[in-house]
């Protein structure tokens, strides 16, 4: 019998460990400290980096210790288990004395609360019980909702409650912790994190996975028509970076989104975001040239690096290029080399300013008609199946967290007996938090109570 | 009158409140206290104008693009400010304890010289990651947050100043004599601090949690780990554990001033060590 009783004990007490508040709150403490961890040591850099700034001995330390990934450690993984079990193992100990609340209220008050209560009130008045029950329930009613009255040893007792959903609050945030870690579980076994570049014109139907550089499937094809990066009025600060994508399904355009940072194109659950932008390939360029001399006009194309023929065993070639040349718009640097090969001095010419370059006064000037400059836009692409739970979460802790902190249950009782020919009336009233807010408002109660008692509104005594 | 005249009669009125509320706690007469008071609210009023005029003029001066200043470190310090002396002047409403206006009126003081006299206060046109109206609402809410904390911090520091006084006084102790006699007593001081934390720690909630929507939308990762994320989870942590400390036998009082302490240290080492120190997603818009 002794050895069960140690059994018991020994359940209970690993029980009571894992429902213990002082175990909450050391998770907690530890769960802030650990985590600095990973703000001070960059995480998942390449070895060679931890090696430099760190050492060798260093570095391996870090990697047995986990250091390197630390928020995917067993060990804070493991810690954010032991909060886990910690908050449902509280949460089923306490729970049943709440739901006591709603399942049981305690609808006649004990002389106790009646005499100690810190909001309470008491009357004798020459009316009979059953008159001025009718009132106060009428007033309790306006007050706390629903009035329930129970008969017992001959005194007649009133009870009223509000905001007992409070009293939930904590578990409902205890709950939606759960539910965000769930989500986030569900995100990551059945989620990706890939990215993609699309040069304009080209289309791709897959995308690289961050983790292990491994092809995704997307089921669908992707195309970029276009990249646009556009810049605030007389600046060079970026306003806005676009993509038009338009998505395939064998062959046939479904659906078609000019994309920006910020505002993301979705398919299929699958999302693409504007994160980044790159040249692809030599710029192509219209160019008009004149030669001097005779006024000839010759329209060529030219890519950039590219030697291009002009009479008289000239020859140009584009060096240079920038979408946005200071101030001035677009320019390209070129040169025109000698009949001998011995290549000229560089020069610009800016499209904006197609008259400039006869004031060179070269044997040729060049205008700049038109450019293309092919560019990829690079894209990040994202499957969360998780992330609706993730915000499901969010809001249930929203709710729970503001419903606990800015609510409280407050309950009122009052008890009604006939005393020598006199009603004697005991009213007691409490709420489980925000005790000095409660009794600011139990003092305006009170007043409406004392009218309610004397029968007269409180609006003609004042 | 433009915004920048507007913010110097501000500081101006921050610096009178705070002069006030320091003679209050030596003439210890309520009238120097309510001055100190009525010169903080009329601070927050020119505060609240000047916000709106800047906002107003950045429609002025980016025409389309304008946008609430609330994109940059200058534009950060200066809503923190404002919503320290309006989460001070609710809880006075409530209170009525003006000494802790000594307490709460240096942080915003110190906020409003800081901005001025070394942040750059130019209106410009936002870089794409921040054109978003996330922006507006991660921004109120976080700040309003760490301006609750801050307060928590002033009264904690209040409350241990006062307690080891006030446990070795023998006899009635709201008749101690001297400065620290005349702060609330510890009981209030206690329950204020509880009071502001309960305000500031659903709003950070609700700053991670537009964030990480702002960050879901914009990237497609609703948490990253990034150092300011991480910052902030740490002083959630530390919140959680100061409001779980209420219930726990032993760890209030001394040590609940000490966790509010400490988690505003944390606080600020988010909001702006994380920016000094460590590299990350927060560039406050290169300021």
């Amino acid at each position: 019998m002794s050895e069960k009783q140690t059994n018991t004990s020994l359940t209970d007490r690993i029980w009571d460990f894992f429902c213990s508040l002082k175990l909450t709150i050391i998770i907690l403490l530890l769960l802030a400290l650990t985590s600095v961890i990973g703000t001070l040591i960059q995480q998942n850099a390449p070895a060679e980096e931890y090696i430099r700034e760190y050492g060798q001995a260093n570095y391996e330390l870090f990697v047995k210790l986990q250091f390197i990934d630390m928020y995917h450690s067993w060990w804070f993984i493991g810690l954010l288990g032991l909060f886990s079990i910690n908050l449902i193992c509280c949460s089923i100990k306490h729970f049943p004395r709440v739901w006591k609340f709603v399942a049981d209220p305690q609808l006649v008050a004990s002389p106790g609360t009646l005499k100690n209560s810190a909001n309470r009130a008491e009357y004798a008045v020459k009316e009979d019980a059953a008159q001025v029950s009718r009132r106060l329930s009428e007033l309790l009613k306006k007050e706390y909702g629903k009035v329930t009255e129970t008969e017992k040893d001959g005194k007649s007792y009133l009870f009223a409650q509000k905001g007992i959903y409070s009293r939930f609050g904590a578990y409902v945030t205890h709950l939606s912790i759960l539910i965000i870690m769930a989500g986030a579980i569900i995100g990551n076994l059945w989620g990706y994190k890939a990215y993609v570049n699309i040069v304009e014109g080209t289309s791709t139907d897959k995308v690289w996975s961050r983790s292990g550089q491994q092809p995704v499937e997307l089921g669908f094809t992707v195309r970029c028509d276009d990249f646009d990066v556009s810049y605030y009025p007389n600046s060079r600060r970026p306003k806005d970076y676009t993509s038009d994508l338009v998505v395939l399904e064998n062959g046939k355009e479904v659906l078609k989104k000019t994309i920006e940072v910020n505002d993301p194109l979705t398919y299929k659950g699958i999302t693409f975001y504007q994160s980044s932008y790159g040249p692809a390939g030599n710029a192509f360029f219209k160019v008009k040239v004149t030669e001097n001399a005779t006024g000839k006009v010759l329209n060529l194309d030219a890519r950039q690096g590219e030697h291009v023929k002009l009479p008289n065993g000239y020859a140009f070639a584009i060096s240079n290029f920038t979408e946005n040349d200071r101030q001035f718009g677009p320019a390209m640097q070129l040169s025109v080399n000698a009949p001998d090969g011995k290549p000229g001095r560089p020069f610009v010419v800016w499209k904006n300013y197609p008259q400039f370059d006869v004031k060179r006064a070269g044997i040729f000037s060049f205008e700049l008609i038109d450019f293309q400059e092919p560019q990829y836009t690079g894209l990040q692409v994202a499957k969360d199946p998780g992330v609706e739970i993730v915000w499901l979460g969010c809001f249930l802790m929203m709710f729970g967290s503001m419903s606990a902190f800015f609510f409280s249950h407050k309950r009122v009782w009052v008890c009604l007996e006939t005393e020598a020919g006199k009603t004697k009336i005991q009213l007691a009233a409490n709420a489980h938090r925000n005790q000095a807010g409660f009794s600011l408002a139990f003092d305006e109660f009170k007043q409406k109570l004392d009218a309610t008692i004397e029968n007269k509104s409180p609006e003609k005594e004042g | 009158m433009d915004s920048g005249t507007l913010f110097n009669l501000v500081t101006i009125a921050y610096f009178i409140s705070m002069v006030l509320f320091f003679a209050y706690l030596a003439a210890r007469t309520n009238s120097v206290g309510l001055a100190g008071n009525l010169t903080a609210l009329v601070g927050l009023i020119l505060h609240t104008a000047a916000l709106g005029m800047r906002w107003y003029e950045s429609y002025q001066i980016l025409g389309g693009d304008g946008r609430a200043p609330l994109t940059n470190l200058y534009e950060s310090v200066v809503f923190f400010t404002w919503s320290i002396v309006l989460i001070y002047l609710l809880l006075d409403l409530k209170y009525k304890q003006r000494t802790v206006g000594a307490f709460t009126m240096p942080f915003a003081l110190f906020g409003q010289l800081g901005a001025q006299m070394w942040l750059n206060d130019s209106i410009d046109p936002l870089v794409p990651a921040l054109q978003s109206n996330w922006l507006t609402y991660h921004v109120i809410t976080c700040f309003i947050g760490y301006a609750a904390f801050a307060l928590a911090c002033g009264v904690s520091i209040m409350y241990l100043m006062k307690i080891g006084k006030e446990e070795s006084f023998e006899g009635d102790k709201s008749k101690m004599p001297g400065l620290l006699g005349f702060f609330p007593p510890t009981r209030v001081l206690d329950d204020i601090n509880y009071r502001a934390i309960m305000i500031g720690f659903p709003m950070l909630t609700l700053g991670i949690v537009t964030g990480a929507a702002w960050a879901n939308y914009a990237w497609g990762t609703y948490w990253s780990w990034d150092p300011k994320e991480t910052w902030s989870l740490i002083v959630w942590f530390i919140y959680a554990a100061f409001i779980h400390a209420r219930f726990t036998r032993g760890w209030v009082g001394r040590r609940a001033a000490w966790l509010s302490i400490f988690g505003f240290a944390a606080t600020l080492f988010c909001y702006l060590g994380v920016n000094l120190v460590l590299s990350g997603l927060h560039s406050y818009g290169g300021a």
